[in-house]
């Protein structure tokens, strides 16, 4: 662990005024920065312009004749009109979907927590030698297309399907049950399965860096399992975990194929399925600009916060 | 039971130590250990038997999944006309997919090698603030992403047409943050001095760059080759927005639009290909990692690609 000093500041400026000597490097001033222009470009013309583009569309107008959005490059000329029908719909006809949205996530998430923080504990503190195949069989999903994995729960949730079959074979349900048009428990069931291989892996990875010394300490001073558990285990995991939970809500947030696959019914609609909506309609391009901007806006804290606390992770490895 | 009570403090924790999993679980399910191993092997059954059916669907020779008769390749090949493989739109779009992939992974690796080597050595304001971009892009939804880059491809950059162009455009933007982030961790391992030590002998930054650093480099190059690889494949919100006529749609783009409307055993026989062609290019990937890495190995496994993440 790297403990950042109060010397670290007048270290610096010392090796900016001596660095020649002192690491006995002679690059060029430029050398290193070089090899950033290209891919910095890159995401200047390809990132950041996109999304002003966006930002522009928003604001912008609408062509009268063919409903078509021109967007307004000029800040000084935006217009909120668009901005503000759409916020006039999410909080009246569109409302549910908001809480749809967050519904879902909120427990999709909780529940990829439970189940994640469970397997990722067992085979970092019990994996022993069996660690190996444990770690391929966690990381195999990932290496499996999203749509394929939706697809299996398509051919298996079908009403010809094994689990309708299962069911119905031992007298569960009389009749199979249509578990594909627009059921909230196959949607919620559809995240947890697309994103847990995402926090599994994280969570893993930090509570395999844990140290065994603070759970031995923790068990030396008197403390029984459980205790120990949730009073060393649990607040030394909770930065990992907050990380984990930001890293499978934030593409939950701004998902509509899983719930499009799984329901496809305007009963569970989700932010994502209005933005993918919108985008499909003709005249709509505006109102898919904003939509997409209300989920920026929506998210931005989350994803300060994930990037911070990785950048912290990468610094104290 | 009734026996081990009888016998006393001593012999009763033989049997506890020996029984077999079944029995020991009986006896107290809620053993930390054994409750959490039987968590995570119901996980992994439940994560990965739905995609072993899903592979097995391909196989299958009726339509439906509800009659098993397995090991026809009808849906691959022998089929002339809804077969994988004789599929006008299946075919040309497995062709799609490949070359975007491909073409993805050979712009986005090297741009960011080369962008997480310059921000690794350079530091300051404008380095902190271009790797703070490229992060942000990495953990920003793809569907933002890809209807921004429709948008801008549609209004302001109207001389890309939508179409293999923009995609492979719009699919390096998203995926050029697996290299940074893959190469950057590696970087923090080795750190400077074999660099150093190489210019003390007299190499030029641009030598000890290139017969130095590269060679300790190329394990998480060729990782974060196979990730770009496997993720382009799979994508298709980035694609599907940036996609023109029919024949730019590629596989994934064809699974999503049909796995609802018509499903066939030739969508699963396309999933499963996508999902070999995977794993070629990750076998591929850690071959070579083993072939660079000869005696600078040092008991890295999967713990270690995992902790990449």
């Amino acid at each position: 662990m790297s403990v950042p000093s109060e010397a670290e500041p007048v270290r610096r400026r010392l090796r900016r005024s001596h660095r020649a000597t002192e690491e006995g490097i002679h690059y060029s001033r430029w050398f290193w920065p070089s090899f950033t222009i290209p891919a910095s470009l890159w995401l200047a013309v390809l990132f950041i312009l996109p999304l002003y583009t966006v930002v522009s569309i928003a604001f912008g107008t609408v062509d009268p004749i063919f409903r078509g959005p021109l967007p307004v490059y000029e800040p000084w000329w935006w217009s909120g009109k668009q901005f503000g029908r759409v916020l006039d719909e999410s909080f009246g006809l569109y409302r549910h979907v908001y809480i749809h949205t967050f519904e879902y996530v909120v427990i999709a998430s909780a529940l990829c927590l439970v189940l994640a923080y469970t397997v990722a504990y067992y085979v970092a503190r019990y994996g022993g030698k069996r660690k190996t195949l444990l770690l391929a069989l966690l990381i195999a999903p990932f290496f499996i297309s999203y749509l394929m994995r939706m697809l299996a729960w398509i051919n298996l949730l079908d009403t010809e399907g094994y689990v309708n079959k299962i069911l119905t074979f031992l007298h569960l349900v009389p009749h199979p049950i249509d578990w594909l048009s627009g059921r909230p428990s196959t949607v919620i069931m559809g995240l947890v399965y697309g994103y847990i291989p995402y926090m599994i892996l994280p969570l893993y990875a930090f509570l395999d860096r844990i140290d065994a010394n603070l759970l031995e300490a923790g068990r030396d001073l008197g403390a029984g399992p459980a205790r120990t558990f949730f009073r060393v285990t649990l607040p030394l995991s909770r930065p990992g975990i907050l990380a984990a939970l930001v890293i499978v809500s934030l593409p939950m947030m701004g998902d509509y194929y899983t719930n499009n696959l799984l329901s496809g019914s305007p009963h569970t609609t989700m932010l994502g399925n209005l933005i993918d909506d919108a985008y499909g309609s003709t005249g709509q391009g505006p109102r898919a600009a904003v939509y997409v901007l209300i989920l920026m806006v929506l998210l931005i804290i989350p994803m300060l916060y994930y990037l911070r606390s990785t950048a912290r992770s990468l610094l104290t490895r | 039971m009734s026996e081990s009570v009888l016998t006393g403090p001593q012999t009763r924790a033989i049997p506890r130590a020996r029984g077999g999993f079944v029995r020991r679980w009986v006896r107290n399910p809620w053993r930390r250990p054994t409750f959490l191993a039987t968590v995570t092997w119901a996980y992994i059954a439940w994560s990965l038997i739905p995609l072993t059916i899903a592979i097995a669907v391909s196989f299958n020779r009726s339509r439906s999944s509800s009659s098993v008769n397995l090991f026809s390749v009808q849906w691959w090949w022998t089929d002339p006309s809804d077969s994988l493989l004789h599929d006008p739109e299946l075919h040309s779009a497995v062709i799609q997919s490949l070359k975007l992939s491909l073409t993805t992974m050979v712009i986005a690796v090297p741009l960011g090698v080369a962008f997480a080597l310059g921000i690794d050595r350079w530091r300051g304001r404008v380095a902190s603030g271009a790797n703070f971009v490229m992060l942000l892009s990495f953990v920003m939804p793809e569907i933002i992403l890809g209807l921004s880059l429709f948008f801008v491809f549609s209004f302001l950059l109207k001389f890309v047409p939508l179409g293999s162009s923009a995609q492979i455009l719009g699919l390096v933007t998203f995926q050029v943050s697996y290299p940074v982030i893959i190469v950057r961790a590696r970087l923090l391992s080795i750190g400077k001095d074999y660099e150093e030590a190489a210019m003390d002998l007299g190499a030029t930054p641009q030598q000890s760059i290139r017969a130095v650093l590269l060679p300790m480099l190329y394990p998480a190059i060729f990782a974060s080759a196979a990730i770009v690889f496997a993720d382009t494949i799979d994508d298709f919100v980035t694609v599907r927005y940036l996609s023109g006529p029919a024949t730019s749609e590629p596989l994934s783009v064809k699974i999503y639009n049909f796995a609802r409307g018509q499903p066939s055993p030739a969508i699963n026989a396309a999933a499963t290909f996508m999902l070999g062609s995977t794993i070629v290019v990750a076998a591929v990937a850690y071959l070579l990692y083993r072939a660079f890495t000869k005696g600078q190995r040092s008991g890295a496994g999967l713990g270690d690609l995992a902790t990449q993440f």
